[in-house]
């Protein structure tokens, strides 16, 4: 990133044109912008819900946008015990969020499944969706979530964005 | 023996055949086949009028003859009493009279108990799993010999196979 300086700005003389190439920019945006969506499935929950509200204000790290359908959000943050029941249902709405994705698996139960190594608990949520970030505690603070969504836009300002697509991918788009 | 373990014992005789009072927790065990109509004696009586069902549980117990024992947990409204009224059943033969027609709310919690230990109910409306899934069929998972961590149910994810919608 770099700033060219254009004769300067009228009253402090401050340059007024910033440079940076088009994949910092479109990162910048999106990790300044995570809608998360609602995925609240234990007492992991009530420490999302704490993050949001107003004595921590999650909404200063732009992921305060909570939104109910996945159709609308990049985020998902699955707090909470995992039941073998429920694993259909948060695949299903994983692969209704559109792209760009992202996946928080808030607390000891949705990393590993905890203490709950039983017949219905699975074993941690990456065992069928991709997760990007882990936040261990049980349940996590909203400091530790903040930390797992610092890191994650850590993670998404390191993403490429304009990749060469491979043949096969680019034969499928042409239609 | 309390008055209404007597009372229980006088209406049906031979019909229990364990009274427990501890620390004033009343449990009565009775034979199978009288529980439908202890429980409607229980209801019905004007001087006990159980009318809430509070609890169905169930308890397997692996070395004894009468391996399972249903446990339901009644309280009368208006004479605030409780009873604990419990059933032994054979592996072989673990059926049990549904108390759904006696009390309405007994319907979801056999559904459990028949869902979790495997115990049929008699004349249920509507006996089906309830936590389980419908097509689960590889048992019961609060049985003693279901082993801890399952038969590979909850590592299986058929839906990965399925393309993305």
């Amino acid at each position: 990133m770099g700033l060219i300086q254009l004769g300067g700005h009228d009253k402090d003389g401050s340059p007024d044109v910033i440079t940076l190439t088009v994949e910092k920019a479109v990162n910048w945006a999106r990790k300044g912008s995570l809608w998360p969506m609602t995925f609240g499935l234990a007492c992991c929950a009530i420490e999302m819900i704490a993050a949001v509200s107003s004595r921590y204000d999650m909404d200063r790290y732009g992921a305060g946008v909570f939104r109910a359908s996945p159709r609308q959000s990049d985020l998902m943050i699955v707090a909470g015990t995992v039941c073998r029941r429920m694993a259909p249902v948060i695949r299903k709405i994983y692969d209704q969020m559109p792209e760009p994705k992202y996946v928080i698996a808030m607390g000891s139960c949705a990393t590993s499944g905890n203490i709950y190594d039983s017949y219905s608990v699975v074993q941690g949520v990456d065992r069928f969706v991709p997760v990007d970030i882990y936040v261990p505690g049980c349940p996590p603070t909203p400091e530790a979530l903040f930390d797992g969504i610092l890191k994650l836009q850590e993670r998404i300002m390191q993403k490429r964005v304009f990749l060469s697509q491979p043949k096969e991918v680019k034969d499928a788009l042409k239609v | 023996m309390s008055q209404l373990a007597q009372r229980i014992e006088d209406t049906f005789p031979g019909a229990c055949t364990k009274v427990v009072e501890w620390r004033g927790d009343l449990a009565v065990t009775v034979k199978p086949e009288t529980l439908h109509d202890v429980a409607k004696f229980l209801r019905d009586d004007p001087a006990l009028r159980f009318d809430y069902i509070v609890h169905v549980s169930s308890v397997d117990w692996p070395d004894d003859e009468d391996r399972f024992e249903v446990v339901y947990e009644v309280y009368s409204i208006r004479t605030r009493q409780r009873i604990r009224l419990k059933t032994r059943v054979p592996e072989s033969d673990c059926i049990v009279d549904s108390l759904t027609d006696v009390w309405k709310g007994a319907d979801f919690m056999e559904r459990e108990v028949y869902d979790m230990m495997g115990i049929r109910f008699r004349n249920h409306p509507d006996l089906r799993r309830i936590l389980m899934p419908d097509e689960y069929d590889e048992g019961y998972p609060l049985r003693k010999d279901f082993p801890l961590r399952g038969k590979g149910w909850r590592d299986t994810f058929e839906f990965l196979d399925e393309p993305t919608r």
